[in-house]
C-alpha cells in the first residue's frame, strides 16, 4: 500500500493534477479567514461594476493632505476616455468635411486630434450625404469631448446647515492629488461585482466550496450503488447479474441529464437543496461505475485465490471484502475521481436549464452562471461575472482528470509512455 | 446472415423496451410532484375567488379537463394514445400553442446543430489521437494536452468565451438567435447566409469541448495496439509500416465507436446548455422556457424527444457496430 501511493506521486501527471486540486481546496479554507464578509453580501447597488478599487469621491475631493505633482493631466485623461470608436469617429469627419489632409489626422495621438477637433468642427459646415441622425450624433460627440481638455478647476463648498450659505470655498485644480493610502473608504473587487452587486472573488471562493460539496456526496452516492451493484452482479452471476446489468443498461442508455432534469423538476421548488440536488445527481450517474466494476470482478471471479476462499468455506460477504474488493480499488478510486468532476458539471448544467439548487442563501458554480446569464452578463460584456465561474469548473476537473490519468498509467503499465 | 438476424432483432427488442421504460417514466415523474401540477394552473385561475363552491367548481373542471381524477392507468394509457398521435398537449406558458408544435420547430434546430457538431469533433479528437500515438512529438507534447484542457471547459462554458471573443469583440459572428432577428425563416439566399454564421459560433464550442476527451481515448486505444503483439509479429514478417498502421487504427477505433454511444446522452446533456447562451431556438432553450414557466408537458415533451434522439442514435451506432466488427455477432451467436 505505501508503495503503490509512493509510486502514485512519482507520475507527474497525477502530482500537477493533485497540486491544483490542493490549491483550490486551500483558497477556499483560507480565503474565508482574510475576507469575513458574508459572501452573499449585496454591496454595489446596480449590477456588474467592472473589477478594481473603488475609492470614495468624497472623501477624494475633502482629503486634507493635498500634494502637488507637475504631470500633464489632460493627455493621460484624454487616453483613456477616447476609445478607438470615437477616434476613428472624429478622424472619419475631420477628413471628409474638415477639409483636413488625411496625413495630418494621427489617429494615436489624442491631443492632437481633439485639438484639430476644435479648430475645425463647425456643426453649420455643409455635411453631404449625413443623415440628420448622425449629424446630431456629431454634435452630441463635440458636447461630450468638449469637456476633456477643459482644465478649469473644480470648486468645492461645505454646505452650513444653519444659514444655508455655502462655506469653506476650496479650489481644485488639475495638478492637486491625493495619496491612495490616505483613504480610508476603498474597497477593491478583484473581480468586480455581480447583477445583484456582490462581489464576485468572495461568492466565487464559497460557490467553489459547496460545487465541491455536491460533487463529493455525489460522487459517494454514485461510487456506493455502482460498487454494491457491480459487485453482486459480477460475482453472483446468474439472474441477479442479468437483473441488474438489465437495470444499469436501462439508465446508460436513457441520457442520465434527462432523468436528472425530469427528477428534479418533480421534486419541486421548495425541495430542491443544495444537499437534495447532490443526492440526485448521484441518484442518476452510477451506472457507469456498475458496468465497470461488473467488469473487473467477472475477470476475478475465478482466480485462484477467490476459488480457494471459496473452497475454505468463507462467506459471501468475506469473500468479496477480502479476495476481491483489494483488486478492484483502484479502478473504484478512479471512477469515484471522475464521479466528483461529473457531478460538479452535472450541477452547473442543471443550474443552467433552472433546475439546481432553489436557494438564495448560498451560491453554487452553477447558479452563479445561471444569474450571469440570466442578467445577460454574457452580451453586455461583464465578462467578470461568467470567465472566472467557466475557469474554475476547467480548472477542477482538469485536475481531478489529471490524476485520474496519472492513476490510470500507474495502474496500467501498459498506457505509459 | 443469420447471425445478423439475431443480433439485428435482439438489437432492436431491448431499444424497445428501453424506449417504454424511458415513456414510463416520462409519465409518472412529472406526476409525482408535490400537489399535483394542475393544481397549480387551477390555484393561478382561482386567485381572487371568494366564494368556496365556485372554487372547488374550479378544481373540479380543471381535474375533469386534465383527467387527473381517474385512475393512473387510464391517465398512462390515454396520454399514450395521444402521444402516439404527436399529441402532447398544450404549452401551458406559450398557450395557446400546441407542445407538439413548439417541439417540432425547435427539435431540427438541435439535431442539425448537434448531429455534425458531435461528428465532426469525434472524427478531429480520433485523428488527433491517433497521430500523437504514431507521430509522436509536438502532437503528444503540444496540440494534445492543449485540447486535453480545453475539453475540460463545459460547452457552456466555451460558448460563453466564443461569444465574448468572436462576437462581442471582434463582431465577426452574430451573438444569439438561430437567425437574423429581422428575418422570417425562408428559402432565400439571404436567409440561408444568416443561418449560417449564427451557426458557427454554437458548432465550433460543442466541437472544440469534444475533441479532447475523444483525443485520449484514441491515443491510449493505439498505443495499447502498436506494443500488440501483432504488430511486432508483422514488423518481423517486414510488412510495410503503411499497411499496420491500418490496421492498428482500425483496431482501435472499433472501442471509439461504442464510446461515442455510450457518451453520446452526457454530450448531448452539454451542447443543450450551450443552446441556451446563444439563444439558439432549439430545445436546450425550449427546456429553459419550460421551466421557467412551470409547463410541465413542454419539458416532458422534450426530455421524451431527446431521450428518443439519443435512443436512435445509439441504436444505430451500436447496428453499424455488427458490421464493422463481427466479433460482436459471433458473441451473440455463441451464447
Amino acid at each position: 500500500m505505501k508503495n503503490m501511493i509512493k509510486q502514485v506521486f512519482h507520475s507527474g501527471k497525477f502530482v500537477t493534477g493533485f497540486v491544483i486540486f490542493v490549491l483550490i481546496l486551500l483558497t477556499i479554507l483560507f480565503y474565508p479567514l482574510l475576507v469575513s464578509r458574508d459572501p452573499l453580501e449585496m454591496m454595489g447597488k446596480g449590477n456588474f461594476f467592472k473589477p478594481g478599487t473603488y475609492v470614495s469621491k468624497a472623501e477624494v475631493a475633502g482629503a486634507d493632505n493635498d500634494y502637488e505633482l507637475n504631470v500633464n493631466t489632460s493627455a493621460a485623461r484624454v487616453e483613456s476616455r477616447l476609445d478607438n470608436e470615437t477616434r476613428a469617429a472624429i478622424a472619419g469627419w475631420l477628413e471628409k468635411y474638415g477639409k483636413v489632409k488625411s496625413s495630418d489626422v494621427n489617429v494615436s495621438d489624442g491631443e492632437g486630434l481633439l485639438k484639430l477637433w476644435k479648430k475645425y468642427y463647425d456643426p453649420k459646415v455643409k455635411q453631404k450625404g449625413m443623415t440628420a441622425a448622425k449629424s446630431k450624433k456629431y454634435q452630441r460627440l463635440d458636447k461630450e469631448i468638449s469637456g476633456i481638455l477643459d482644465s478649469n478647476p473644480l470648486v468645492l463648498a461645505e454646505k452650513n446647515n444653519e444659514t444655508g450659505d455655502y462655506e469653506n470655498e476650496k479650489e481644485l485644480s488639475e495638478k492637486k492629488f491625493v495619496n491612495e493610502k490616505d483613504i480610508s473608504n476603498k474597497q477593491t473587487f478583484l473581480l468586480g461585482t455581480d447583477n445583484f452587486g456582490r462581489d464576485v472573488l468572495t461568492e466565487l471562493v464559497s460557490a467553489t466550496g459547496s460545487s465541491l460539496k455536491i460533487g463529493l456526496v455525489a460522487g459517494v452516492i454514485a461510487t456506493v450503488i455502482g460498487l454494491i451493484l457491480g459487485l453482486l452482479a459480477g460475482y453472483l452471476g446468474g439472474i441477479a447479474d442479468n437483473l441488474i446489468m438489465f437495470v444499469t443498461n436501462l439508465f446508460t442508455v436513457i441520457p442520465s441529464f434527462v432523468l436528472l432534469i425530469l427528477i428534479s423538476y418533480s421534486v419541486g421548488q421548495s425541495q430542491r437543496g443544495i444537499m437534495m440536488v447532490a443526492v440526485l445527481i448521484g441518484c442518476t450517474s452510477w451506472p457507469w461505475t456498475t458496468r465497470s466494476v461488473r467488469s473487473q470482478v467477472i475477470s476475478l471471479r475465478n482466480r485462484d485465490h477467490v476459488n480457494l476462499s471459496k473452497l475454505s468455506g468463507h462467506s459471501l460477504f468475506r469473500i468479496i471484502l477480502t479476495d476481491i474488493l483489494p483488486y478492484v480499488a483502484s479502478y473504484v478510486v478512479m471512477a469515484f475521481i471522475l464521479q466528483i468532476s461529473s457531478g460538479i458539471l452535472s450541477e452547473a448544467q442543471l443550474s443552467m436549464i433552472g433546475l439546481g439548487p432553489a436557494t438564495t442563501k448560498t451560491a453554487t458554480l452553477g447558479l452563479m452562471m445561471n444569474w450571469a446569464t440570466m442578467y445577460s452578463a454574457h452580451l453586455n460584456g461583464s465578462w467578470w461575472a461568467y470567465f472566472p465561474v467557466v475557469l474554475t469548473i476547467a480548472l477542477i476537473s482538469f485536475s481531478l482528470n489529471l490524476m485520474n490519468t496519472g492513476l490510470d498509467q500507474v495502474f496500467n503499465p501498459e498506457l505509459r509512455d | 446472415m443469420k447471425g445478423y438476424k439475431k443480433y439485428y432483432g435482439q438489437k432492436i427488442l431491448w431499444y424497445l423496451l428501453t424506449l417504454v421504460f424511458a415513456v414510463g417514466l416520462n409519465f409518472v415523474l412529472p406526476r409525482l410532484m408535490p400537489g399535483d401540477p394542475v393544481s397549480a394552473i387551477a390555484g393561478k385561475s382561482v386567485s381572487g375567488m371568494t366564494d368556496a363552491t365556485a372554487i372547488e367548481k374550479v378544481y373540479e373542471d380543471y381535474s375533469n379537463k386534465f383527467g387527473i381524477n381517474k385512475p393512473m392507468y387510464v391517465q398512462f394509457f390515454t396520454w399514450l394514445k395521444n402521444a402516439a398521435h404527436g399529441d402532447f398537449g398544450v404549452s401551458f406558458s406559450q398557450y395557446p400553442r400546441s407542445v407538439a408544435d413548439i417541439v417540432s420547430s425547435s427539435v431540427w434546430w438541435t439535431i442539425c446543430l448537434q448531429l455534425p457538431a458531435i461528428l465532426v469533433g469525434w472524427i478531429l479528437g480520433n485523428v488527433l489521437g491517433a497521430v500523437s500515438a504514431y507521430k509522436k512529438g509536438v502532437f503528444d507534447k503540444a496540440i494534445l494536452p492543449a485540447f486535453m484542457f480545453v475539453s475540460n471547459v463545459p460547452a457552456f462554458g466555451m460558448a460563453t468565451i466564443l461569444l465574448f471573443i468572436f462576437s462581442l469583440k471582434l463582431g465577426v459572428f452574430p451573438s444569439s438567435g438561430g437567425y437574423g432577428f429581422d428575418m422570417m425563416p425562408s428559402a432565400t439566399w439571404a436567409f440561408v447566409k444568416s443561418v449560417l454564421s449564427h451557426y458557427q459560433l454554437p458548432f465550433w464550442s460543442i466541437v472544440l469541448t469534444t475533441i479532447g476527451g475523444q483525443a485520449i481515448g484514441m491515443r491510449s486505444m493505439s498505443i495499447y495496439e502498436l506494443n500488440a503483439d501483432y504488430v511486432k509479429y508483422s514488423r518481423f514478417l517486414g510488412i510495410k509500416d503503411r499497411t499496420i498502421v491500418k490496421y492498428v487504427f482500425r483496431n482501435a477505433m472499433l472501442p471509439q465507436i461504442t464510446g461515442l454511444a455510450m457518451s453520446l446522452g452526457t454530450m448531448m446533456g452539454g451542447a443543450l446548455v450551450a443552446e441556451i447562451i446563444f439563444s439558439y431556438p432549439g430545445l436546450g432553450s425550449t427546456m429553459l422556457q419550460a421551466v421557467r414557466g412551470q409547463d410541465y408537458p413542454l419539458l416532458s415533451a422534450c426530455t421524451l424527444m431527446i431521450t428518443i434522439m439519443v435512443l436512435l442514435a445509439n441504436l444505430f451506432v451500436e447496428l453499424i457496430y455488427g458490421v464493422v466488427d463481427p466479433r460482436v455477432k459471433a458473441n451473440q451467436q455463441d451464447s
